[in-house]
């Protein structure tokens, strides 16, 4: 313990503090998937019919997306456990530019809908009825608060990816990464559960 | 334990760091700074707070309009509950004495994430800048009360979305807290202590600490919910768009239930640590008394539903979350118990905290029985929404958690600065404002049950006598708190120096010099005993 003090250094705090903050991530979408299951539950046809509508293709594209991007952050932890800063930064590279990739799917899946006066507060939507209002309402404020933690976790990203760059995130001394891998997956898991939520159950 | 060695590095109050001035206070890491920079920032708000209910109370001295309009009244009422619940009551103890204390408790140098403890210290006055924002910009202030209850809150003109947003970033900078105590708690303990010899209040704190965690993040996405209604009109919870209002009244409440328990844990903690102080004693029952603080964290979640009795619920429901209101009250009287049995034949050194404890306990009871009037069905469906629930809540709240703050505050004060302060005038400060107190939310009680109702700046001409007793408690209460304040004020500058145990406490935080030197521990000390080893 002492040792720990004149270090100001204690790795397993960080990750028990980065699980922490994981837990209210979960417990914040956790509170939409509440209302989900509730609006569901009322309107099961109108789901059932808006889902049918949305781009299964594109959905599952994105999926593979993220599910290997947290692939590569997790090699790139590997990686820079064997001391090889060149292909840990490659593997962040590629999770940043995967990152982006999922982001301009998204960008292009909203402007269609957006092309068919399909939006929160739209009248042509408002004619479809509280059922189709409900589920778009909560497809474009799920996935865009899940866009912005995927922004947010590509900033991460390339903060590390500098430290790493400047030799302050080295094998001696990479909880950070581990962390930033961490927020990396647990964006990917949510997106696991708003895939089905919104493009499978049909 | 009462060694004091003469330590060579300077208290934190002289020792600066790296910068000059105020930077040296609002740039510190220090976590002993951090709760100084809370109790300055806690304590402004608080008096904001305290004003406008003042003035409240003021305007309901006589029926009809006296010196504000109704919609002046809306407001206040509005901004009140906000600063008080999420800028002052539910930071309270935890922000202040628990980042001043919980490290010197354990034995730690700091808490686990020094830079994040400032963060949510800036995170913390973000949000409550940008609720006092909403009241000067836009079209006029909030009206809504701090509940922001679907759809009013996104029909009103008010300008809510600085104070909804406000309130969110205020739960960033709870849950930030939280996480910090928590991780504190699992890692860094002075070898030896081990879980059941860690001090009460540390032990309140990890309570709280995990309910921080656990509710804030549901009233964070419920505040986004809102603020997406009425800039994108979603329809989460509007009507007209198939939302269900009682939806938003659910999630509210199954965050603003348990905060109350983030309000009382660490109030209990701190009560727990005064008592056996003051009766030289070792506490009665401490298993009893970490089990249920535990206990509470854990029921309190399952019982939001006894806020929403009337709102329309299933009968089942409803006999459900009474039952489990019951059930939370066993925990809250255990500890009572606890501490009266620790009173129990012990030589009682009579100092102010120790009569702040007592009245504690005193406005604690009534506030918990009355609590339990609220719970049952058939008598909340009187009572709802009158100002019985004003009463009951500002016995609870403002009783519990306000009397174990100012306890702790005179009980650490001359740690904190190592000043004493003048008791007599202490003493003097309680008896005013005890008797204010008393006199402004007591007559409440009566008032609820002939049918006053809450949140209206008008009344019947039969609820006139009772509302100039509870005005002039306000004023008698207000003046009260002015004497406190003052005297600790003053005591800063003429106070006598205060040795390292004024008390005779036994906790870690007597060991060390008052004020405390930077880095706590010159060793960090080896815990061979449980906290409270009076023999």
């Amino acid at each position: 313990m002492s040792t720990i003090l004149v270090t100001h250094r204690d790795d397993l705090a960080s990750k028990t503090g980065m699980w922490l903050f994981l837990f209210t991530e979960m417990l914040l979408f956790g509170g939409l998937f509440i209302v989900y299951s509730v609006y569901r539950y009322r309107n099961p046809v109108a789901f059932h019919l808006a889902a049918r509508e949305l781009s299964v293709f594109i959905g599952t594209i994105n999926t593979i997306i993220l599910l290997i991007s947290s692939t590569t952050i997790a090699m790139s932890i590997t990686a820079i456990q064997k001391n090889n800063k060149k292909l840990a930064l490659l593997l962040l590279g590629i999770t940043v530019i995967l990152g982006l990739a999922f982001l301009v799917n998204k960008y292009f899946e909203w402007g269609e809908h957006i092309k068919e006066h399909i939006y929160p507060g739209s009248s042509i939507l408002a004619l479809r009825g509280h059922g189709d209002v409900l589920f778009y309402g909560l497809y474009f404020f799920m996935t865009g608060l899940h866009a912005l933690h995927i922004i947010i976790g590509l900033v991460f990203i390339l903060v590390i990816a500098t430290s790493i760059l400047r030799d302050k995130i080295n094998s001696e001394n990479y909880v950070l990464l581990e962390n930033s891998g961490l927020y990396w997956h647990l964006v990917d898991l949510i997106w696991i559960f708003l895939f089905p939520l919104f493009y499978l159950i049909t | 334990m009462s060694t004091q060695k003469n330590f060579e590095e300077p208290s934190y109050l002289e020792y600066k760091g790296k910068y000059k001035g105020i930077f040296s206070w609002i740039l510190s890491t220090d976590h002993k700074r951090i709760a100084i920079l809370y109790l300055f920032s806690l304590l402004t708000f608080f008096a904001t707070g305290a004003t406008l209910g003042l003035l409240m109370k003021l305007e309901l001295i006589a029926p009809g309009k006296t010196i504000m309009t109704a919609q002046t009244y809306n407001a206040f009422f509005t901004l009140h509950g906000i600063i008080m619940i999420f800028a002052v009551v539910i930071p309270g103890l935890p922000a202040v004495f628990g980042n001043f204390l919980l490290p010197i408790m354990i034995g730690a140098k700091d808490v686990a994430f020094p830079r994040l403890n400032l963060l949510s210290w800036y995170f913390y006055v973000t949000g409550v800048t940008l609720v006092l924002i909403s009241q000067f910009t836009g079209q006029g202030p909030p009206d809504t009360g701090w509940t922001f209850y679907a759809p009013y809150s996104f029909r009103t003109t008010g300008n809510m979305l600085p104070a909804v947003f406000g309130a969110f970033v205020l739960g960033f900078s709870s849950i930030l807290t939280g996480l910090n105590f928590l991780v504190t708690i699992h890692r860094m303990r002075a070898p030896g202590m081990t879980w059941l010899k860690m001090p009460l209040f540390p032990w309140t704190l990890y309570a709280t600490g995990w309910v921080q965690l656990l509710a804030t993040p549901i009233i964070g996405i419920t505040l986004l919910m809102i603020i997406a209604e009425r800039t994108l009109h979603i329809g989460f919870f509007d009507p007209t768009l198939g939302g269900d209002p009682l939806l938003y009244q659910h999630l509210f409440w199954t965050y603003s239930h348990p905060a109350v328990y983030i309000m009382i844990l660490p109030a209990m903690g701190a009560i727990s640590e005064i008592i056996p102080t003051f009766c030289h004693k070792t506490i009665f029952g401490y298993n009893f008394i970490v089990a249920s603080s535990i206990a509470i964290a854990f029921v309190g979640y399952f019982i939001w539903g006894h806020h929403m009795f009337t709102s329309g619920m299933s009968g089942t429901a409803q006999y459900v979350f009474s039952l489990l209101t019951f059930i939370v009250a066993i925990p809250s009287a255990i500890k009572v118990f606890n501490w009266i049995a620790t009173m129990h034949k012990a030589s009682i050194d009579l100092q102010t905290p120790f009569y702040w404890a007592v009245g504690f306990l005193f406005v604690f009871m009534i506030g918990g029985f009355s609590g339990l009037i609220l719970g049952s069905l058939a008598t909340d469906i009187h009572l709802h929404n009158t100002h019985f629930v004003v009463a009951h809540f500002h016995f609870i709240v403002f009783g519990g958690t306000g009397f174990a703050f100012f306890g702790a505050m005179h009980y650490w004060f001359p740690k904190i600065t190592g000043k004493m302060y003048d008791s007599r005038w202490a003493n003097t400060g309680l008896i005013i404002f005890f008797s204010g107190f008393i006199t402004l939310y007591g007559e409440m009680f009566f008032l609820g049950m002939k049918g006053m109702p809450r949140r209206y700046y008008d009344y019947d001409e039969i609820f006139h006598t009772g509302n100039i007793f509870s005005s002039l408690g306000a004023v008698v209460m207000y003046f009260g708190l002015a004497v406190i304040i003052i005297n600790l004020i003053s005591s800063l500058r003429n106070g006598a120096k205060a040795p390292s145990d004024p008390w005779g406490g036994k906790t870690l935080e007597w060991t060390i010099p008052s004020p405390p030197p930077v880095e706590n521990f010159e060793e960090i000390p080896v815990i061979t005993k449980g906290p409270y080893n009076y023999k």
